[in-house]
């Protein structure tokens, strides 16, 4: 492989060069103009972000610039010159001779971006022959090597595998390989990590930067996460409904950005490298991106823009702010600065709880700010040695119960211990004795009543079979689960449903979890009518408008339908089918998880605030660490079906004390170019090992710098290092 | 996958195990007395010589030891005598079979042969005139009426154009060509007999088409489906991305993925054909077993009735296998 690294500072001659590019789909309701007069350059080796939501044509950008969309869509106009050739003017021939060897491009789904009946090596020399640049005999070389650059251990076996046999983040890497098997000038990156753990994605973005250094290859990354960005790119395009809205160095959108949409992004998203107490503030957004089939013709975000002024009924143009950088917006283009007006008044007071509000906007779509300061710490956590007991190879044995002498605090609303699942997998043959999935190994839980508690871990950790067998979804083998004093672990169901209605869920997917053929009303109405808290037609009525106003959504839209709803308000109203028994206790399994994060914001603002004024308690499960961080008192950090360690948020992002936690905060990206470049990254090699055969003893070891023989001997005892910090580690603290 | 294959073959043998049981269940349950059917009033009120019958017959035997006589006759190729013949069950389904066997094999590779490609075809140019072609004749062949397919075509072909010959599987002065295998297509060809093989063929079009024309459409419809399902993965846009070829895009990377449903659909179409051409052979005046099936049914015969089901169960379980074991050959995620 040769390496041509062009000299960063030289000014390199564009490899990309886009003006004015208009990308429509014709769709029967009208013309959507995805993108909409879009224009950049990408120098030679040099790494472009692209930001936005869902729906701002960032993905549409990415494929017009190979002509990869299909009808309905169309590129109307503009220009697309790569390496000074016209790509809008070539035939399909010379299209294809382009694709996959001058312009590669990984997709975001490892999961469907391989063909599932085809061997890898195949997938992977077919690209290289395809373009006539090597046979199959040196292509199948080339390829064991690519794999082995990717950072796939044993890439001579890894290439005759087929897809299934990798998880997520193997396969992005073997996607990546065959972008970079032609040595492209220029790799498009569209949104490549966001469907991976946070440990692979930090891995997947160092080798996207090497590759960047080591093959000179430019990269334009497409993605929503503002972190991902900030390490990657030296320049950012930031779009909103189909336009830039700004575009800069990395540094300076992400520290001083200069349209009112990237300043929302930068204020949304909660962020581990900032002080959680010091005037802790998510700024929200209210309401959702224009509808695409009918954009307002003055500035696309005024109608959400806390800064508008007059002007903005004039179509703003994107014009130089400062050297390099660019903003569509006639505030930031008069020179004045996006400063949230200190009007809002944000409680301090303890006396009125923890979690002080400001205006929260009433009606989404109106422009509105949410501003949230959450001003004191958390709820005091346990001061004596609460005891968490050991887990137990047995979970059945309770002997430890007796070591926690509690004092006068409020009983925990749920007591969890040594809870433990096992699936049983299909067998593989007749006589083959039966396989099991360890989700959930003798996890010990508490929660107190009022507080918040954060889940994380990986995915495969088992924090939702936690919660679901917390709810009773799933019959725990063994262990105890002790929900306001009763024992539910095997309770039948008929003595759990009354309980049901102290115990609640909030789902991850705002589209499937919703039913599709129900009224807003019949869908909350229904736990009204099934635990008999109301049984008129008034009372019912009376009950739904209240919900919908608890969760700022029009208490008039009982009678539409979910599908008329964006994500945003459909999570609302999941949230309000929750709330509609009027619970003690929400589960809330990754609630924010599928939305943008604008969107994220709203939800976590709103369930911040129905914890203060409904006084509820939660488990909030999430993999975004600084997500965690900003909502929970508490935070448990499982793997592999094992609490790692648990402690009160700020301690446990403070001082961490198990390898693993110390991992997890490192691979989470911050959205700041600067830190982010110079921040010295522990990185966690390999993938979390089969939860069918566990490793024996701790069952971080496999991953773990700091093992030793005796981590593979003795399982580690969950046990209180600091006050109220616990760590199930033997050399806790030590890395 | 040599585990896989094992199991596939334990399951299917267990399966037979459990057709002839059921088999010989619903036979014995049957409302009526053989005894009775066999020997008339006056004899059957002679208790001794009732009883006689019944020991010469095994009906005194308890239900599971006339089962496992069943089971070992059957082991033994032993499916009983056939009442209106006169003659063991086995070889009148033997001297039926082949000409079911020609004429539903020929008529299931017609409908894979025509409807996969235009399948394809209609997929890859959708809402094009290949596409409303495809749908037609999807459309035509599975709502069009067997027997009325039958008459219109020999009415139309034989009767009126005199193009295709007559019912019957040879002309009438023609001679069979030596048998070894039944299929009068290869024994003609075994035999270097040219003419009698076109004669075979010629025969074999019309009542091949009318037997093929419902498998035809549901073969075009499910590759149309099938095609433009796998054409939307996000695989087929990376394929794109790679600077393949279209051509290779369609055969190397969707219609591996395509084929795994039609063969499915594709393996029981042929059962059926196999097992149900009771209609056509009687309007072609096919000597197969569909007739063969009408005819013992009509005469009650129990014992040939006993032997077509089982035979029919048993297609069904080996084309089960076969299409097994071509999801494992298709599909890695299968067999692990």
């Amino acid at each position: 492989m040769r390496a041509a690294a062009p000299g960063r500072t030289a000014p390199t001659p564009a490899v990309l060069a886009v003006s004015d590019l208009r990308t429509q789909f014709f769709t029967d309701a009208g013309v959507v103009r995805a993108v909409d007069g879009v224009s950049f350059t990408v120098g030679a080796g040099e790494a472009l972000g692209i930001v936005g939501e869902s729906g701002s044509g960032k993905s549409v950008t990415a494929q017009s610039l190979m002509r990869l969309l299909e009808e309905p869509a169309r590129i109307v106009s503009g220009r697309i010159h790569f390496q000074g050739r016209d790509v809008l003017a070539m035939t399909p021939s010379e299209l294809r001779k382009l694709r996959g060897a001058g312009m590669a491009m990984v997709f975001q789904d490892p999961m469907t971006s391989l063909n599932p009946v085809l061997r890898i090596a195949r997938q992977l020399v077919e690209t290289m022959m395809a373009h006539g640049s090597f046979g199959e005999g040196e292509a199948t070389r080339r390829g064991v090597k690519l794999l082995g650059r990717m950072g796939i251990t044993t890439p001579e076996r890894a290439i005759n595998s087929y897809p299934h046999q990798f998880s997520g983040g193997m396969r992005q890497r073997v996607a990546l390989a065959m972008g970079m098997s032609n040595e492209p000038a220029l790799l498009i990156a569209d949104e490549p990590t966001t469907a991976l753990d946070v440990t692979i994605q930090a891995q997947i973005l160092e080798l996207l930067s090497e590759l960047n250094r080591e093959f000179g290859t430019a990269i334009v990354l497409i993605s929503h996460d503002l972190g991902v960005i900030a390490g990657l790119c030296s320049r950012v395009l930031v779009m909103y409904a189909g336009e830039v809205v700004e575009e800069g160095s990395a540094e300076a959108v992400l520290s001083d950005p200069k349209h009112p949409y990237s300043w929302a992004l930068v204020n949304a998203v909660p962020r581990l490298d900032r002080d959680p107490t010091a005037g802790k503030r998510l700024t929200a957004i209210e309401g959702a991106p224009p509808d695409p089939l009918s954009e307002p013709p003055g500035c696309r975000f005024a109608p959400r823009c806390p800064f508008r002024i007059e002007r903005c009924s004039d179509h703003p143009e994107l014009l130089e702010i400062g050297p390099g950088h660019k903003s569509r917006c006639w505030v930031t283009q008069a020179g004045a600065s996006l400063e949230l007006p200190a009007t809002a008044p944000l409680s301090t007071s303890p006396v009125a709880g923890e979690v002080g509000l400001a205006t929260e906007g009433s009606e989404p779509g109106e422009g509105g700010i949410v501003a949230l300061v959450r001003s004191s710490p958390p709820r005091p956590i346990s001061p004596s040695g609460r005891a968490f007991g050991a887990p137990k190879e047995r979970p059945t044995d309770l002997s430890h119960e007796g070591r926690g002498e509690e004092p006068p605090f409020p009983t925990p609303l749920l007591e969890v211990r040594g809870l433990v699942k096992h699936f049983a997998l299909p067998k593989r043959g007749f006589f083959e004795p039966h396989r099991y999935v360890h989700a959930v190994d003798g996890v010990d839980l508490t929660v107190k009543r009022g507080e918040t508690v954060g889940l994380v871990g990986e995915s495969g950790c088992g924090k939702s079979t936690l919660a679901r067998l917390i709810l009773r979804i799933h019959r725990p083998d063994s262990g105890s689960i002790l929900f306001e004093g009763n024992e539910i672990a095997q309770a039948l169901p008929g003595t759990i449903r009354p309980l049901r209605r102290h115990l609640q869920m909030v789902f991850q997917d705002p589209y499937a979890s919703l039913n599709s053929r129900m009224t807003v009303e019949q869908i909350l109405d229904e736990p009204l009518r099934v635990h008999g808290l109301a049984t008129t037609a008034a009372e019912i009525r009376e009950r739904v408008a209240e919900l919908l106003e608890i969760v700022r959504l029009d208490p008039k839209s009982g009678a539409r339908f979910p599908h008329e709803f964006s994500g945003g308000q459909r999570q609302r109203i999941s949230i309000a089918r929750a709330l509609a028994v009027k619970p003690s206790f929400i589960v809330a399994d990754e609630p924010i998880s599928a939305l943008d994060v604008n969107i994220q914001a709203q939800i976590l603002n709103l369930m911040l605030r129905l914890q203060e004024e409904l006084g509820l308690t939660y488990l909030f499960i999430a993999h975004d660490l600084a997500v965690v961080r900003h909502i929970s008192d508490r935070v448990v950090v499982l793997y592999l079906g094992k609490v790692a360690e648990v402690a009160p948020a700020k301690d446990l992002f403070a001082a961490p004390l198990h390898p693993y936690t110390r991992y997890l905060i490192s691979a989470v990206p911050i959205p700041d170019a600067s830190i982010e470049r110079r921040r010295e990254r522990l990185r966690l090699a390999g993938e979390p090992p089969s939860a069918v055969a566990p490793p024996s003893g701790c069952r971080f070891r496999t991953r773990c710098p700091l093992a030793q023989p005796i981590c593979a001997e003795t399982p580690p005892l969950l046990a209180e290092h600091r006050l109220g910090h616990f760590a199930a580690c033997h050399f806790a603290g030590q890395f | 996958m040599p585990r896989y294959i094992v199991s596939r073959l334990a399951v299917t043998a267990v399966m037979a195990l459990l057709a002839t049981l059921v088999i010989f269940l619903i036979a014995n349950m049957v409302p009526g007395d053989p005894i009775l059917a066999q020997l008339g009033d006056v004899a059957a009120s002679n208790k001794a010589f009732v009883a006689e019958w019944r020991a010469k017959w095994g009906l005194d035997l308890p239900l599971w030891e006339r089962y496992l006589i069943f089971l070992k006759g059957v082991l033994h190729g032993d499916l009983g005598t056939s009442i209106a013949s006169q003659r063991p069950v086995l070889e009148d389904i033997a001297q039926y079979a082949p000409a079911t066997i020609e004429l539903a094999t020929v008529g299931f590779l017609l409908s894979l042969l025509i409807g996969v490609p235009l399948g394809m075809l209609a997929a890859i140019k959708r809402d094009s005139w290949v596409d409303h072609v495809a749908r037609a004749v999807s459309l035509i062949g599975v709502s069009s009426p067997t027997f009325w397919l039958a008459f219109i075509m020999l009415a139309l072909f034989y009767g009126g154009l005199q193009i295709a010959p007559g019912p019957g599987r040879l002309d009438p002065i023609a001679f069979s060509p030596p048998t070894v295998t039944g299929l009068f297509l290869v024994d003609s060809l075994l035999a270097g007999d040219v003419s009698t093989f076109r004669d075979a063929a010629a025969h074999l079009i019309l009542p091949s088409i009318v037997l093929a024309a419902a498998t035809l459409g549901l073969i075009t419809r499910t590759t149309r489906a099938s095609m433009l399902d796998n054409l939307h993965q996000d695989y087929v846009r990376v394929a794109r991305a790679k600077g393949l070829r279209e051509r290779r895009i369609v055969n190397g990377h969707v219609l591996p993925n395509a084929l795994i449903p039609i063969v499915a659909l594709g393996g029981l179409a042929y059962a059926n054909l196999l097992t149900g051409a009771v209609m056509t052979e009687t309007v072609f005046s096919w000597p197969g077993l569909g007739r063969y099936t009408f005819r013992s049914a009509e005469a009650l015969d129990f014992p040939a009735i006993m032997g077509i089901t089982l035979v029919v169960a048993l297609t069904y379980l080996i084309i089960n296998l076969v299409i097994d074991l071509s999801y494992a050959i298709l599909d890695p995620r299968v067999a692990r």
